[in-house]
């Protein structure tokens, strides 16, 4: 059987569940003589630090040493890429920057010690927000750029266009461990480094730059994590270089460990983006151009910010092909914590903005957001805005099919009408939405991976590469692949923690390519070692080597079922003929490539693909919302663990979930993190999961070159949570009439509840808002309201042609505060109707350019587009196109003509002509509902 | 980990996964999780340290209406010396020769677990599910709902419960046919556990210094969180006194020290009493999670008087009255006048609250409402109940719109409900007590929301109030 491509649980699973498992803290018991660390923390979110006298902490029972630049035997600096994160700083950067540190027998000691440390301060003016950093031009990095075409003149080109802005919130890692290492000396003077870490190689060239030590005396180790989520990239490195700093000044063992408070107001962020963007489409919601500037929060160091802004930028077309683009990206320099990666790595972000535009385009349009959104899809043959060809685009549409389908989208739009017809005051909404997601690291060369596989000689392995497990199943998935690889049972293999004495200069474990990466470099090395054991077991089995196979732990000849040796008479017989049992690995992703300069290349090795079906319910009194049901259709290629992709793809979306609602980050007026616990900042929790939660896998997605034809599956499922957020713009839309639904995000309550607010008050609903407010008493309206339901109906039945039963159903919503107000509740009765109901109301409606059987209403609009003054030909051509059009949907042809020309007549007939049956009888509606308005705003004043 | 020796240190005594342990030479404010994990005990994990987690679950061996029960709670919530005499499972007894409890076996089997670090955790407020007395049919997926999980997005979680049957046969089950370990006094440096009220009230007369501390759901968040220390401590859990549950014709007296997993059960499991008003079921899952509601009090609740705390508004909203106990004696007060400013109540020196009496006739119609970033288990917005009484005519006979997070206390709106005495309860009357609301009330806005939102749902809440009563009537 198998074992790659199986559901088998978590490789720590058993350790998970019986509290087994190590994390780095786990470990503090085992050091005697263990030093704890705590910082003295900076008042101020900019100042200078004008003196510092540690030596007072010193007389505090308990406190062993302090820590200050002057005991850096190094460079006191933990900067990944621009070393512009001193760790002592003399000018502080942000709200509690640690200046010095404390080291206590107890934790508590060290806490009191560094209450005991004197600093002054000479405060400085800070930068806190984006739009005071673009005001005072402090920027890090940018304006980077991708373009395509001449947007601007695209966009000038255009029927239509819209202009807007949207504000994005960050997102705390939450990961439920927080940061931590554990330092001590080895052996022969070296240090070792336990570290809560995605990339143990930066840790260690880190504490190597901060010791002045070469990397050779550096050793970091990473059991597990406890999530990390992107937010120990970079940020493990400075609290791993502390604690080596102490255990090298003390040559005790020294652990840091930040509890929550600390970590959340001392680690890096998901980016806050603030989004410009203008857009030029046509009338059926095809965008011809768009300009789009992207300006992140990055806080006070560089830190990954620029690649976060690249792939903010790669990913502003998400699963749309854009003629014409212009992507700008500026990094903010804010005295703030210095943000960092996140799951997504800025591709959220710049999803987020053109799935705003596109919504933004439907509602301009009246059109259905889905149709506007598969309007724009890629086809395959296109390319993106940064020249790279989008491998298997079909797959975009394939998914949105079979999606639609499976979560049977239509038949819920219509329920959810009719339910929100009947609650005035709570509505519900559903969207879908796309991911397109690249895979691979942007910059190129750390697309790049070892491994080294031991045999012993009693047959069991040990597997080790330089990927870290923080429970996304890394070690899960490469086990598998080894397992699968040597033949042999999974518990025959033991997963090693990732050590840099090892396997050296790893790559972060990050960009969701670490099965690709060290999946294939295991695969590699296993690829060895069954090469030269195949000759021996040929030897012990009496067939060629190339006839030899290996599975169950077993290595028999190929079509022979009777004669088997074990494995470990295999390595045995192999270490006696003096065969070396242990293989590196080594894999490097072909073809990829980027050139800044130009903003030209092939960055990614594929794309993975996916969409989500969300509905959820809004409560108009509190702007509260539920998420009812999510269906999500992914391709995560082969799965190479199914159990596994299905957590990541459920976990993601839960997380993105999070991002776009409950989780709120904010920061006060004095630069402090003001969500700086769990009580003050909200995860999803149970109330978040939706009671459906349908998750599939797109079949027959085999991905080749790449580990066991699987697909990356760590980041992109985090993008799809936009589907809820789209839909709670739905559930607005409703209480309102239609129009942009501006909402910035993360969509609390308190920002769905404003949206409602500002809609209810466009469509004129009175929401008991006490006296005053409101727009002033219309004469015919207020009639209309007091008319009782007979009356009502004789004045109004005709609104929606021949069909009376609208505004009966439509007069309970009485009193209207205008006239956008009754038709929105006589629109949403249509919407709410059968189908047949609403397929009567359609074929009421008379033959244009028929003469016979017009309403004596529709007789005159008809007359006013000059239908009554054809010439014999345009007479001739109307009819043609209109028996076509009746033969293929089998209703007339309706559209609001006033204002049209017979000439536009003639083209939308033509045009429309091509609609499938489905998106045409919505487009029909769509129409019946604008001559509605027209024929409202004639007989109600 | 080496904790700190301290000059006040002290010595208790428990049950640890079945064996006696003694604590000693310890300060009072260590908790139970930094001793466990002191201990090599690392299954339980700090997440927050302050009960928003569960990472640091653990069960405590408590009686309940129904039977011996295992009662999940927050070992990052417990001073050390409140687990005296206490008897106390964590995650590494669960396991037994190498094999999986079935709790564990599930959460293995579904994909329950991703970085794992939470599994603990939820694996003992499963476990104490699994076992609950007289549970019928699937365990219950909220019985988790204290337990964040950052990385599954919880549904292979719910798929492990709802896999669950009864509780298997063995030492766990055959441990819940005996009573739990009845609490005993306890007095060490810094902390005492009194028997009975009088000592409780001689003690704190002696330590003018002392705090009490039930639950401990919001102290030792002070002490965790901002470093509090609190010279001398008084628990209060083995006062029977403040353990009271009973229905008369004067109304329900709710003693100050149950848990409100305790008052919620007992009062349902009363015949005699009144039966439980609809505000209180929408009140109950509201309230915090069921790892705090399984140790948080009513009386703590009150007496730390938070504007946001989700108590005062529904007892507000009952009439409430408080009976405090004191140097001079017992003595009643209404709760409308027990909240005087911010974190001020009427609870004089030397002063404890011993019950809360919910006057009978309760309302006719009343709901409790609260507006939060998450939908449960966080801290309002506003939280509102309202409770409205009408005569026969369909005029309002007795009108009581109580409010979290709108003041520095808790409050009722009185001259909102003024406005709407005497008149019919229509949208009119909405709108009338909704003006005087906006009018009278003067929130703050700070990250919870803005001054403009709790403003505005303290009338948008009271509109839903009215609105959900026609709905019913409709129906």
């Amino acid at each position: 059987m198998k074992i790659a491509g199986q559901p088998v649980p978590h490789e720590s699973a058993h350790g998970h569940a019986t509290g087994e498992a190590l994390y780095t803290d786990d470990l503090a018991g085992r050091f005697p003589r263990l030093l704890h660390a705590w910082p003295v923390l900076a008042p101020h979110a900019h100042a200078l630090v004008t003196a510092l006298d540690a030596a007072p902490a010193l007389a505090e029972p308990g406190v062993a040493a302090t820590l200050t630049a002057a005991d850096v035997p190094g460079e006191a600096d933990s900067g990944a890429n621009r070393h512009d994160e001193p760790l002592f700083p003399s000018e502080v950067m942000y709200h509690r920057q640690p200046v010095a540190w404390v080291l206590g027998e107890t934790l508590e000691a060290a806490q009191r010690g560094a209450a005991r440390v004197s600093v002054e301060w000479q405060p400085l003016p800070a930068v806190l927000t984006i739009a005071d950093a673009i005001a005072a031009g402090s920027f890090h990095a940018g304006p980077l750029h991708l373009r395509r075409g001449d947007a601007a003149a695209a966009m000038k080109a255009s029927p239509h266009r819209l202009q807007g802005e949207l504000a994005i919130g960050g997102q705390e890692h939450f990961y439920l461990e927080t940061q931590c290492a554990i330092a001590w000396l080895d052996e022969s003077g070296g240090v070792v480094i336990e570290s809560s870490t995605q990339h143990p190689s930066e840790t260690q060239e880190v504490v190597g730059r901060v010791l002045g030590l070469p990397r050779h005396q550096v050793t970091v180790e990473c059991l597990r994590m406890g999530g990390a989520f992107g937010g120990k990239e970079v940020q493990a490195n400075p609290w791993a270089a502390i604690a080596a700093l102490g255990a090298w000044k003390t040559r005790r063992p020294v652990r840091v460990r930040l509890p929550r408070a600390l970590d959340m107001a001392l680690t890096g962020k998901r980016h806050p983006f603030l989004a410009r963007f203008e857009a030029g489409f046509d009338g059926e919601g095809r965008l011809q151009g768009a300009a789009i500037a992207l300006y992140s929060d990055g806080g006070w160091s560089l830190d990954l910010s620029e690649p976060v802004m690249w792939r903010a930028m790669f990913h502003a077309d998400n699963a749309y092909f854009l003629p014409a683009v212009e992507v700008a990206g500026t990094v903010c320099r804010t005295h703030k914590t210095s943000q960092t990666a996140f799951r997504g790595f800025g591709g959220p972000q710049g999803m987020l903005v053109i799935e705003e535009i596109l919504d933004r385009v439907a509602r301009t349009l009246s059109l259905a957001p889905e149709l506007v959104r598969e309007r724009n899809f890629y086809r395959e043959g296109q390319t993106t805005h940064y020249g790279q060809p989008v491998k298997d685009a079909a797959r975009i549409a394939t998914i949105w099919r079979r999606l639609q389908a499976s979560s049977g989208f239509r038949e819920r739009r219509q329920e959810i009408a009719r339910f929100n017809a009947a609650h005035p005051h709570c509505k519900r909404g559903i969207a879908i939405t796309p991911v397109k997601f690249g895979i691979s690291f942007t910059a190129t060369f750390f697309n790049q991976a070892g491994a080294l596989v031991l045999i012993y000689r009693d047959g069991s392995v040990q597997v080790n590469h330089g990927g870290t497990e923080m429970g996304q199943g890394l070690a899960t998935k490469v086990r598998q692949i080894a397992a699968e690889s040597l033949g042999l049972p999974l518990q025959a293999l033991r997963m090693m923690p990732a050590r840099t004495d090892k396997v050296p200069n790893t790559s972060a474990t990050a960009a969701s390519a670490s099965t690709d990466l060290n999946g294939a470099a295991v695969a590699d090395a296993c690829r060895q070692l069954r090469a030269r054991l195949a000759p021996i077991a040929g030897a012990m089995l009496g067939c060629p080597p190339e006839a030899v196979r290996f599975a169950g732990g077993e290595a028999f000849s190929e079509g022979d079922l009777v004669q088997r040796v074990p494995f470990a008479q295999v390595v045995e017989a192999a270490y006696r003929q003096r065969v070396a049992l242990f293989a590196q690995g080594y894999y490097r992703t072909p073809g990829i490539h980027f050139d800044q300069k130009t903003g030209r290349g092939e960055p990614f090795h594929y794309f993975a693909y996916g969409a989500a079906v969300a509905e959820v319910e809004v409560d108009g009194f509190t702007g509260g919302h539920r998420v009812l049901r999510v269906d999500i259709l992914h391709d995560v290629g082969e799965s190479l663990s199914p159990l596994i992709d299905r957590g990541q793809v459920e976990g993601g979306f839960i997380q993105g979930l999070g991002w776009l609602t409950v989780e709120e980050l904010l920061w006060d007026a004095e630069g402090r993190v003001a969500t700086n616990s769990a009580s003050t900042y909200k995860l999803p929790a149970w109330s978040e999961l939706p009671e459906v939660f349908e998750v599939a896998f797109l079949e027959q997605a085999a991905e080749p070159g790449v580990i066991c034809g699987s697909k990356a599956v760590g980041e992109p499922p985090l993008m799809l949570a936009i589907a809820a957020r789209e839909a709670i713009r739905e559930a607005i839309a409703a209480f309102g009439v239609g129009g942009v639904v501006a909402l910035d995000s993360p969509a609390t309550p308190e920002r769905i509840f404003w949206a409602v607010e500002r809609g209810a008050r466009r469509a004129g609903f009175r929401r008991g808002r006490g006296a005053g407010g409101g727009s002033g008493p219309r004469v015919t309206l207020a009639e209309v309201n007091g008319l009782a339901c007979e009356r009502f109906v004789g004045s109004l039945g005709g609104v929606f042609e021949q069909s009376p039963w609208v505004a009966e159903r439509a007069w309970w919503r009485r009193p209207f505060g205008d006239v956008d107000a009754l038709h929105a509740a006589m629109r949403f009765q249509v919407a709410a109707a059968t189908r047949a109901e609403q397929l009567a109301l359609l074929r009421a409606h008379p033959d244009l350019g028929a003469r016979a059987a017009m309403s004596a209403t529709s007789a005159g609009e008809q007359a006013g587009a000059g239908l009554d003054r054809l010439t014999p030909d345009e007479f001739a051509r109307l009819q043609r196109l209109n028996a076509r059009y009746r033969e293929k949907f089998t209703f007339p042809f309706i559209l609001a003509v006033k204002g049209s020309t017979k000439h536009d007549i003639l083209v939308a007939l033509e045009r429309r002509l091509e609609n499938g049956v489905e998106e045409e009888f919505q487009e029909a509606l769509l129409q019946v509902y604008r001559i509605a308005r027209f024929r409202l705003e004639e007989s109600v004043t | 980990m080496a904790l700190d020796p301290h000059p006040d240190t002290f010595s208790v005594e428990f049950l640890l996964n079945g064996r006696a342990t003694c604590a000693e030479n310890l300060p009072p404010h260590t908790t139970l999780l930094d001793f466990l994990r002191s201990r090599g005990l690392t299954g339980a994990k700090e997440g927050c340290a302050e009960g928003e987690c569960g990472a640091c679950t653990v069960v405590m061996v408590k009686d309940r209406r129904a039977g011996t029960a295992y009662v999940p709670v927050n070992s990052c919530l417990l001073f050390l010396p409140m687990a005296a005499g206490q008897e106390i499972y964590t995650v590494e007894a669960l396991a037994g020769n190498g094999s999986l409890s079935e709790v564990q076996q599930a959460m293995v089997d579904y994909g329950g677990s991703q970085c794992g670090y939470c599994t603990p955790g939820f694996v003992m407020s499963l476990f104490a599910e699994q076992h609950r007395p007289g549970r019928e049919g699937p365990c219950d997926p909220h019985s988790m709902a204290g337990n964040l999980c950052r990385c599954t997005g919880y549904r292979p979680i719910r798929d492990a419960a709802r896999e669950l049957g009864p509780a298997p046969e063995g030492a766990f089950r055959a441990r819940l046919a005996n009573p739990a370990p009845r609490l005993v006094p306890v007095s060490c440096p810094g902390f005492s556990r009194p028997g009975t009220l009088a000592e409780c009230l001689a003690l704190m007369a002696g330590h003018p210094e002392a705090r009490l501390i039930a639950g401990g759901t919001d102290l030792v968040v002070e002490a965790n969180l901002r470093q509090r220390r609190f010279p001398y401590l008084i628990g209060v859990e083995a006062l029977e006194e403040l353990r009271v549950f009973r229905a008369s014709a004067e109304g329900i007296e709710i003693g100050a020290g149950l848990s409100f997993a305790e008052i919620d059960e007992r009062w349902r499991a009363m015949a005699a009493a009144p039966p439980v008003p609809r505000a209180w079921d929408d009140w109950v899952p509201l309230f915090a999670s069921p790892l705090i509601r399984n140790r948080a009090t009513l009386g703590g609740n009150l007496a730390t008087a938070s504007p946001i705390g989700d108590g005062a508004p529904l007892l507000l909203a009952l009439d409430a009255r408080v009976r405090i106990a004191g140097p001079r004696g017992e003595r009643m007060t209404p709760l409308d006048s027990f909240f005087l400013d911010y974190r001020r109540t009427a609870l004089e020196p030397g002063e404890l609250l011993v019950s809360i009496l919910l006057p009978a006739p309760l309302p006719a119609a009343a709901r409790f409402y609260k507006a939060a970033k998450r939908r449960m288990d966080d801290i309002s917005t506003v939280a509102a109940c309202f409770a409205i009484d009408l005569d026969d005519g369909g005029r309002v006979l007795r009108a009581r719109l109580a409010l979290g997070g709108v003041a520095r206390v808790p409050l009722r709106a009185v001259e909102a409900e003024e406005a709407i005495l005497g008149r019919r309860w229509n949208q009119d009357a909405v709108r009338r007590a909704r003006d005087v609301l906006a009018r009278t009330l003067h929130p703050i806005g700070d990250h919870r929301g803005s001054a403009a939102y709790r403003l505005a749902l303290a009338g948008s809440l009271l509109e839903k109030f009215w609105w959900e009563q026609q709905e019913e009537l409709a129906a």
